[in-house]
């Protein structure tokens, strides 16, 4: 049973009046190829209609489709089922919210990490809905160190809710994991490469996402706060999420806009889980073309182009004459 | 011990009051610190004196940058970098008030420009730069502002090879803004890798509160990572955390203590100790 949200009202409709008009045909043996096809037609313009003007918390709620392809789909698909999946931090145990691993493009190696939800409930328990934990950060880092190791470029996909916020996680310095990952990312030798396949929520996202090129699936969103949350803060309740989410300029074209992104992937038509197939192979394409113009540069380029790329994000106002700053010795205030 | 006066509120001797209101004398504003952990009553001049820190039971209370500025210093002198720098308004947020009033208003409450400030001056025979965060700035809350201003005093130790030392005190992203906010966390990671690679000493101090993308970014980043007794230090806010779990969380959750216990400061200094640490810290590097 498909899930729709509600403004996908009118595709479920359709969706629905299609499925009719095939059993009719099935029961009756009367040709209604004719409907269907109209029919059809029909749903790809009204799927193409309400997509194209999508409210910022809309595209929110299809970055939290249930039926959005997760990262392990992802992977799966894209390396043709050539993945290795690789386990552990090495410290404390395995988490279940980071994934990672070795896979295949075109008989190349890369290196695949990013965070699992899960697809029922009972993964999604197990999975931790998305949220790493230290362990998680530390079991991504290890993975790239290995990358690094064997001039293997890094791909990482970003879908998280943010970092989990429990007791141990703040025992084993959730903290400082997220902000090695930071700083190691930094300095990495290999070509990096970060996609936002869904929800990008504040440091639990960034912990994975410092790269040469971050990229932004049309649905996806990014920001310091889930527009819950922003709300929450500001308004001391929920009820204004809508308003927090056109508030963060959370969508990827405002990210674009905003040069906090460097590219946007579009989705298929109704978006990434109407056509999962084709969204693995778009995403494979653009992994594809990045990787080979990011080896081409001088590693040491390549890192000082993204350490300035983040360097440059940020608006400051500052007055015309700028006061010298010559002086290493203090002077007296 | 009872007096004579005590006890006149019941054998009243005069009516009613006697001093004109021309000649009542009011008590200056702020002229005691009473000490929120264990109520001991000090003169406002003396605490200040003492550097924040109750002198009973050693409770530190918050100290802006100028206080930390002062205390580490030689004589309280220093050359203040980029003091002139503002926030601009590039998601043109507002919620319950618009952002750039928010800023003003603060600007003029608290006669900052924004949630830190950097300097350079000397400690003992040591030159040293320092980011001191405010947090009377609106939560000492990191937007780009705070993060350019790091960076540039990052980029100022690594141009004079001077070590870096960094006062944190902040609840974190500055959510007005949003990603601009969020994306000071890379950027002064960014600058930490570099300061990292010309082998420049960098201390991180985390006093009360340090929390959110400032503990996920440069906080816990240091060469070494020291605090002040009682400061509470995590990622998620000790609210969220509770929340999440459902239980009580334990007493010294989140305090320096506990966060010292569990690897991940090298050690604790109590603030009138800070600058002979420092040195001390300086020096070891240097030698």
């Amino acid at each position: 049973m498909a899930t729709y949200l509600d403004f996908e009202e009118p595709i479920k409709e359709l969706v629905e009046q299609i499925e009719q008009a095939k059993q009719i045909e099935e029961k009756s043996k009367v040709d209604v190829s004719k409907t269907t096809k109209a029919l059809e037609k029909k749903l790809k313009e009204v799927q193409t209609e309400i997509y194209s003007k999508l409210t910022p918390w809309q595209r929110v709620q299809v970055s939290r489709h249930p039926e959005r392809p997760y990262t392990l789909s992802y992977i799966k698909a894209i390396t043709n089922g050539n993945f290795l999946e690789l386990h552990g931090d090495r410290t404390v145990k395995d988490d279940k919210a980071m994934v990672g691993g070795f896979g295949e493009i075109d008989g190349k190696t890369y290196m695949f990490i990013g965070q699992q939800k899960g697809i029922n409930t009972k993964m999604r328990q197990y999975r931790n809905f998305g949220m790493a934990n230290p362990e998680g950060y530390r079991k991504a880092l290890r993975l790239m160190h290995l990358a690094e190791k064997f001039g293997k470029p890094i791909v990482t996909l970003i879908d998280t809710p943010g970092a989990f916020p429990g007791l141990e996680a703040e025992e084993r310095g959730q903290g400082e994991a997220i902000a090695r990952n930071l700083i190691e990312m930094m300095q990495l030798t290999v070509p990096v490469i970060c996609i936002v396949i869904g929800e990008g929520a504040s440091g639990g996202a960034l912990g994975i996402g410092i790269g040469d090129k971050v990229l932004m699936l049309e649905n996806s969103w990014y920001s310091v706060i889930s527009p819950e949350n922003c709300s929450t803060i500001l308004w001391r309740t929920w009820d204004f999420k809508e308003k927090a989410a056109e508030a963060l300029k959370l969508t990827a074209d405002d990210m674009l806009k905003n040069k906090l992104i460097d590219g946007i992937i579009k989705e298929p038509i109704g978006g990434a889980h109407a056509n999962p197939e084709e969204m693995f192979q778009t995403v494979r394409k653009e992994i594809v073309t990045h990787i080979k113009k990011l080896e081409a540069v001088d590693s040491e380029k390549r890192i000082e182009e993204r350490i300035n790329k983040f360097c440059d994000m940020g608006v400051v106002v500052e007055p015309k004459v700028k006061a010298p700053r010559k002086s290493v010795a203090a002077k007296a205030k | 011990m009872e007096t004579e006066e005590q006890m006149s509120w019941f054998k009243r001797i005069k009516e009613g009051i006697l001093t004109p209101t021309k000649e009542k004398k009011e008590l200056p504003e702020g002229l005691w610190y009473s000490c929120p952990k264990c109520k001991h009553v000090v003169p406002n001049n003396d605490h200040i004196e003492n550097q924040k820190v109750c002198e009973e039971c050693g409770y530190h209370e918050r100290a802006s940058s100028e206080e930390y500025f002062k205390i580490i210093f030689n004589d309280g002198k220093y050359l203040e970098l980029d003091a002139d720098m503002t926030s601009g308004d590039p998601l043109k947020f507002t919620d319950t008030k618009k952002y750039t009033d928010r800023l003003k208003a603060t600007q003029k409450k608290t006669k900052l420009k924004d949630a830190v400030r950097t300097a350079v001056g000397e400690i003992g025979d040591n030159q040293l730069v320092v980011a001191a965060m405010d947090f009377a700035f609106i939560g000492g809350s990191m937007g780009s502002v705070v993060g350019e201003k790091i960076a540039r005093a990052i980029d100022y130790s690594i141009a004079n090879n001077i070590p870096f030392l960094m006062i944190s005190k902040s609840g974190g992203a500055r959510m007005m803004e949003a990603a601009f906010s969020l994306m000071q966390m890379a950027k002064t990671s960014a600058k930490l890798s570099q300061l990292s690679k010309a082998k420049i000493p960098y201390i991180s101090l985390l006093t009360d509160p340090t929390t959110g993308g400032i503990t996920a970014s440069f906080a816990m980043l240091g060469d070494i990572n020291i605090s002040e007794p009682g400061a509470l230090i995590g990622f998620a806010g000790p609210r969220v955390v509770k929340e999440t779990i459902g239980k009580d969380l334990p007493k010294d959750f989140q305090t320096a203590e506990f966060v010292l216990e569990h690897g991940f400061l090298d050690f604790i200094v109590n603030r009138k100790e800070l600058k002979q640490k420092l040195i001390q810290v300086l020096n070891l590097f240097k030698k």
